[in-house]
């Protein structure tokens, strides 16, 4: 897996992470449990529950939008959380990612819970090629 | 935070605790960019609220000056603090100009309690209040609720509970728009929105959203005429504040129409800044299903509210042995934070119909003005500005001036001048509590990280955010309320 960072000057109000993959799979992979360690302490989650996702989206940064918000939006609906994703990422434009996400339900007796993330924000929203894989910045309004 | 030499040089002072930025500053400005602030709050202002108000000025339709209130702080698309009118007929509407939680604002209550009679009992009560009130990541509420009923708050707000028991018909008398905005739009909410929802009713939220209990301290009645006619009356007098939101509800309308918006711009020929910024036309199809879903959302939040000011009075009548009313559970006022809202205006002499984007701003309308409740016309409608859960609140009253100068707007809180990793880094969750408890304010939170968080030292000095409301009679200082007891998400 890739890794991720909490950057602290960019955003005062709310949580912005650089996340780095080797590729985008890799990358949507890194971002989702970033997300997931931002909302709950994973290691006091009870990793219960596989989910298959399916989004499709025209342009590949509008599908990592679209990804985080999916876990976002499970968290309220069914107050679950994913700290562990299989990606595949295919198409060109329009793009399609098929994941199979591995979680639990929050549970308020056990689980140490972190920031209750609102969505994704296009503020200095970027995902982009380097040199060594990819990279994604991403801010997240709590 | 603090703002860099160069943006700074191009605000120039125009007038007391009021900075301006010309049009000339920046490429596609129509309007200038005004700040409010005294010397100390504008030193505090992080380089993002310049680009960002800057960035409000160059939207389409936007009238007389794009403006940020002395809490300002970086946002997102407008900065916290952010207030902007767009001309209804060939303006624009922004999701970015109102935020993901739709009318997130304040609500107070006032008990005829005094704090020697509560303080005795503060444990008790603040634990019966943090299991009555859900909070924290994935909270459930506990009003169970079909897809109909659900509609139906989305257009009747809190008038919706009031019919079925969650409050006193009273209470709808001393809310922003009588708890219900008008415009709201069921046929325009995804049915994600809805079933990210629809579950929530009734519970706090995390982040800044708290649910205090507060007392007026000897000093803190600093305009007894207005005090009295809101019902504050003494030195240790207890309060019930409330900040919180439309939950995931209208997080999801955001994120829906944020990706709408952002899609639809170059429909209308519209490039901004910032793709936070998003926007269509407010006439224009996209522009009225947002409006519509976002009302609705605005509805949903004073429902929210309401459902908890219901199980505050239960739980003071359980620990207290009375009924809430013979205890004086009365509200005081209710008022949005996160709207855009269809109001008329005088700009230029003649009378417009505008759309009055408030971002982490507080409506503040004057003396006499319409949708002011009749037991407040003389004074001016209620203004509550949220500190930190360690320095206090405020409350204040609207002016005829705030009409003329910022559509009927003021500041909302304090406002950050820390991030919320940098809190964490200078103080833990359990020390701060523990810190607090010794201070006399007993806290009680679902996130112990949350709370190091929201520590007092993270934001601005309150008082002084309020001075400069009050000199610049934006809006007049009423009452100081300080925590003895705090509720976190």
């Amino acid at each position: 897996m890739g890794h991720y960072r909490f950057l602290e000057e960019v955003a005062l109000a709310d949580c912005a992470v650089e996340v780095e993959g080797r590729d985008p799979a890799d990358l949507f992979e890194t971002a989702a449990s970033a997300l997931a360690c931002l909302m709950v302490d994973p290691a006091t989650l009870s990793i219960t529950v596989e989910r298959a996702v399916t989004i499709e989206a025209p342009q590949l940064d509008l599908l990592l939008y679209d990804w985080l918000s999916e876990l976002i939006y499970l968290k309220d609906r069914d107050r679950q959380v994913f700290p562990a994703a299989q990606v595949t990422i295919a198409g060109k434009g329009p793009f399609r990612l098929d994941a199979i996400a591995r979680g639990g339900t929050i549970d308020a007796e056990h689980t140490t819970l972190g920031a209750d993330p609102k969505a994704v924000t296009f503020h200095q929203f970027v995902l982009e090629q380097t040199a060594d894989g990819w990279r994604a910045r991403l801010v997240i309004d709590i | 935070m603090r703002t860099s030499p160069e943006l700074r040089a191009k605000a120039r002072p125009a007038g007391d605790c009021v900075w301006e930025i010309a049009p000339s500053e920046k490429a596609g400005m129509r309007v200038p960019a005004r700040i409010y602030a005294s010397e100390a709050l504008f030193g505090q202002m992080d380089d993002g609220v310049f680009e960002q108000v800057t960035n409000v000025a160059c939207l389409p339709g936007i009238v007389r000056a794009a403006l940020c209130m002395p809490d300002g702080h970086w946002g997102y698309g407008f900065p916290i603090g952010g207030v902007a009118a767009f001309d209804a007929e060939d303006g624009v509407i922004s999701p970015g100009g109102i935020g993901f939680d739709i009318n997130c604002g304040m609500r107070l209550i006032r008990t005829g309690l005094s704090e020697g009679e509560v303080r005795p009992r503060i444990t008790e009560l603040i634990d019966a209040l943090f299991e009555a009130v859900p909070s924290g990541v994935g909270a459930k509420g506990f009003v169970r609720l079909t897809e109909e009923s659900f509609r139906r708050i989305m257009v009747q707000g809190a008038g919706w509970c009031v019919a079925h028991g969650y409050g006193w018909p009273e209470d709808l008398e001393r809310m922003e728009g009588q708890g219900c905005l008008p415009g709201a739009d069921p046929t325009h909410v995804s049915a994600r929105a809805v079933s990210r929802g629809m579950e929530q009713l009734g519970t706090l939220g995390s982040g800044n959203h708290y649910l205090e209990i507060q007392v007026v301290r000897e000093g803190g009645i600093h305009d007894p005429v207005a005090a009295r006619a809101l019902g504050v009356e003494a030195p240790g007098q207890v309060f019930v504040m409330l900040h919180c939101g439309s939950r995931g509800f209208g997080h999801q309308i955001g994120t829906d129409y944020l990706r709408i918006f952002d899609q639809a711009m170059p429909r209308y020929g519209i490039r901004v800044n910032d793709r936070e910024l998003a926007c269509a036309p407010f006439r224009s199809p996209e522009g009225q299903a947002y409006f519509g879903a976002m009302t609705a959302a605005a509805n949903s939040a004073f429902a929210n509210r309401q459902v908890i000011t219901h199980r505050v009075r239960e739980v003071f009548s359980r620990i207290f042995g009375r009924d809430a009313r013979t205890l004086g559970l009365d509200m005081i006022y209710d008022v949005c934070h996160n709207t855009a809202k269809l109001e008329r205006h005088r700009v230029d002499g003649r009378e417009m119909e505008l759309v009055v984007h408030r971002k982490g701003a507080t409506r503040a309308f004057g003396p006499g003005a319409p949708d002011v409740p009749s037991a407040y016309r003389t004074i001016g409608q209620p203004v509550i500005i949220g500190g930190s859960m360690e320095t206090g609140s405020a409350l204040l009253v609207g002016t005829a001036h705030a009409m003329e100068e910022t559509w009927g707007s003021t500041a909302h809180g304090a406002g950050r001048t820390m991030s919320r990793a940098q809190a964490k880094k200078l103080v833990r969750g359990d020390t701060l509590i523990r810190d607090m408890a010794a201070r006399g304010i007993v806290v009680r939170a679902a996130s112990k990280s949350g709370v190091a968080e929201e520590a007092g030292f993270a934001y601005k000095d309150l008082s002084a955010v309020v001075d400069v409301l009050h000199r610049l009679d934006l809006s007049r200082r009423v009452a100081t309320l300080s925590p003895i007891g705090n509720i976190k998400g």
